[in-house]
C-alpha cells in the first residue's frame, strides 16, 4: 500500500482524460475559470479557501498545491494556518450540531 | 594530437536548453540600449542571506580596484546615454571607495541607485568594525535612490531568508531613512523595497503585494517607502546548492519552464544595462557575472570596461543559460520588478 498518495501523481492529474478527455477538457477549464484569476474574491482569497478544503478533505496533493499557491499569491503562515482551523471548526460544528439530531431522537426514545 | 579542425563546442540540449526554447516560440532577445551601468564592486557582506546569488558574506573579500573604479566612471563621463548607475555586491557601502564612487557620479549628473542591505547601518564593517550609522544622512545629501531588500513586512519570512535579527533591525534602518525623508512622498528621495520568495516558488503579482506592505508596515511598524519590486530567485549558487540538497532543483526548473512568459522576455533587464563584476570584465547581467558567463561582443571577443566601446556592447549576442528562465516566469524578473 506504500504507493499511495505519491508525490510525482500530482503531475498526472492532466492523465484523467485518458479514456474521458471532454469532460477532464471541461473540468480543467472551469478549475481554469474558478481559481486562475482574481474575481469577486482575490486568487489569495481563493487559494486560502482551497487550503481550508484540502485540509477538510484529507487531501495531500491538493495541501501540497495550496500551500504551494497560497504563497504564490502572497499569503503568509498565520492566514494559512487560520484558514486550517477554519476548517477544523466547521468540521467539529458540523459533528457537534449533528447532536441536535441525537437529542431530537432522545427525547422520542425516553419517556 | 590537436585536431586541425576546430569545432565550436555545443552545449549540451536539455529540456531547459533557453537559447533553444528562444528559437522554438521565435523570439529574438538582443540589446535595445544601455541606459544602465550596474556595477558589482565587493562581495563582501555583513549578511550571509539563503538566497544569495552572489554567495555573498562577512567573509568574502573580492572588491572592485580604485583604479577601475574611475575607468566605470570614465566611462560614465564618456556615454550621456548611460543615465542610472546601479551599485550592488554584497553590501556595497562596505566596499572603501563606495562614498566617492557616488558622489563622483552624482557629480557627473548620473541617477545612482544603491542596492542597501538596511542591516549594514546597524552591523556596520564585519571586518573593520567600521560604523556605517551615517549612510541614511550619506544617501539623503546625494540623492540616491535606494533599493532594499526585504523579503515580507513580517517577521518569519524575513528572518528564515535573510538571518535571525534581520527583519527587527531592517525596521530600524527604514526608520532611519522614513525620518531623512526617505520614501515620505514629496521629498524626492525614493526608497523601493525588493520582495524575494523565501523559498522555490514564484512572486506573487506586484501590485497587490505592494498595497499589502504599504498597509501593514505604515500600521504594524509607521513605515513607509515608495514602490516594491519583486523578484524571481535564480536558480544558481547558494540557492541552487539549497535546491540540489533539498530535491527540489528540477521541480523549480520545471515551474519556471511551464511559467515561460513571452511578455516577460521582451522586457528582460539585459535588454537595457550591462553589468560589471569587480574585476571589470563586463556581463549582460548580475546573474550571469555570478555564472562568469562573460558577455562577448559579436565577434566572440570578451568584453571590458579596460577597452569599452559602446558599439560593441550594444551589438552582443546576450548570453543565455537555464537560469534565464528566473526572469521570463510568470509576471517576469528585473533587478526593477516585474517586467510583464
Amino acid at each position: 500500500m506504500s504507493d499511495y498518495y505519491a508525490s510525482e501523481d500530482l503531475k498526472k492529474f492532466g492523465d484523467i482524460g485518458k479514456h474521458g478527455k471532454q469532460l477532464a477538457d471541461d473540468f480543467f477549464k472551469y478549475y481554469g475559470d474558478v481559481t486562475g484569476a482574481d474575481g469577486a474574491l482575490t486568487k489569495r482569497e481563493k487559494a486560502l479557501i482551497a487550503l481550508a478544503v484540502a485540509h477538510a478533505q484529507k487531501c495531500p496533493y491538493c495541501i501540497d498545491a495550496y500551500t504551494t499557491q497560497c504563497l504564490e499569491t502572497g499569503a503568509n503562515p498565520e492566514q494559512m494556518m487560520e484558514a486550517v482551523h477554519v476548517a477544523a471548526v466547521m468540521l467539529a460544528g458540523i459533528t457537534l450540531v449533528h447532536s441536535v439530531q441525537m437529542q431530537n431522537h432522545l427525547e422520542k426514545m425516553v419517556l | 594530437m590537436k585536431s586541425a579542425l576546430q569545432l565550436k563546442p555545443v552545449r549540451p540540449r536539455s529540456k531547459y536548453d533557453f537559447d533553444a526554447l528562444l528559437r522554438e516560440r521565435g523570439i529574438a532577445i538582443a540589446p535595445a540600449n544601455v541606459d544602465t551601468l550596474q556595477v558589482n564592486i565587493t562581495k563582501t557582506c555583513n549578511q550571509v542571506c539563503r538566497h544569495c546569488h552572489v554567495d555573498a558574506s562577512p567573509s568574502r573579500t573580492e572588491k572592485m580596484s580604485p583604479e577601475d573604479i574611475a575607468k566605470c566612471l570614465e566611462i560614465l563621463e564618456r556615454h550621456p546615454q548611460i543615465a542610472k548607475l546601479d551599485i550592488t555586491g554584497g553590501a556595497p557601502e562596505l566596499h572603501p571607495g563606495f562614498d566617492g564612487f557616488v558622489e563622483r557620479a552624482v557629480a557627473l549628473g548620473k541617477h545612482v541607485m544603491v542596492r542597501h542591505n538596511l542591516t549594514v547601518q546597524l552591523d556596520g564593517h564585519p571586518q573593520t568594525k567600521e560604523s556605517k550609522e551615517y549612510l541614511p544622512q550619506f544617501f539623503a545629501r546625494h540623492r540616491v535612490e535606494v533599493i532594499s531588500s526585504l523579503p515580507y513586512y513580517q517577521q518569519f519570512f524575513t528572518d528564515s531568508q535573510r538571518g535571525a535579527g534581520v527583519f527587527a533591525k531592517s525596521v530600524e534602518a527604514m526608520r532611519r531613512l522614513n525620518a531623512m525623508g526617505y520614501g515620505v512622498e514629496g521629498s524626492g528621495l525614493a526608497l523601493n523595497l525588493v520582495y524575494n520568495p523565501v523559498g522555490p516558488y514564484l512572486p506573487a503579482a506586484q501590485a497587490g503585494l505592494e498595497a499589502d506592505y504599504k498597509r501593514e508596515l505604515k500600521a504594524k511598524h509607521g513605515l513607509v517607502f515608495n514602490s516594491l519590486y519583486t523578484i524571481t530567485n535564480m536558480p544558481i549558487n547558494r540557492f541552487r546548492l539549497h535546491l540540489e540538497k533539498s530535491g527540489q532543483y528540477e521541480a523549480y526548473l520545471d515551474k519556471l519552464l511551464a511559467a515561460f512568459n513571452p511578455a516577460a522576455a521582451e522586457g528582460v533587464m539585459c535588454r537595457s544595462l550591462v553589468s560589471v563584476g569587480h574585476d571589470g570584465r563586463v556581463y549582460d547581467c548580475d546573474f550571469n557575472q555570478m555564472l562568469e558567463m562573460d558577455a562577448v561582443d559579436a565577434k566572440g571577443r570578451r568584453l571590458s570596461i579596460h577597452d569599452f566601446d559602446f558599439d560593441r556592447v550594444l551589438s552582443r549576442p546576450i548570453q543565455f543559460d537555464a537560469h534565464c528562465l528566473g526572469c521570463t516566469a510568470g509576471a517576469g524578473s528585473s533587478c526593477g520588478g516585474a517586467t510583464a
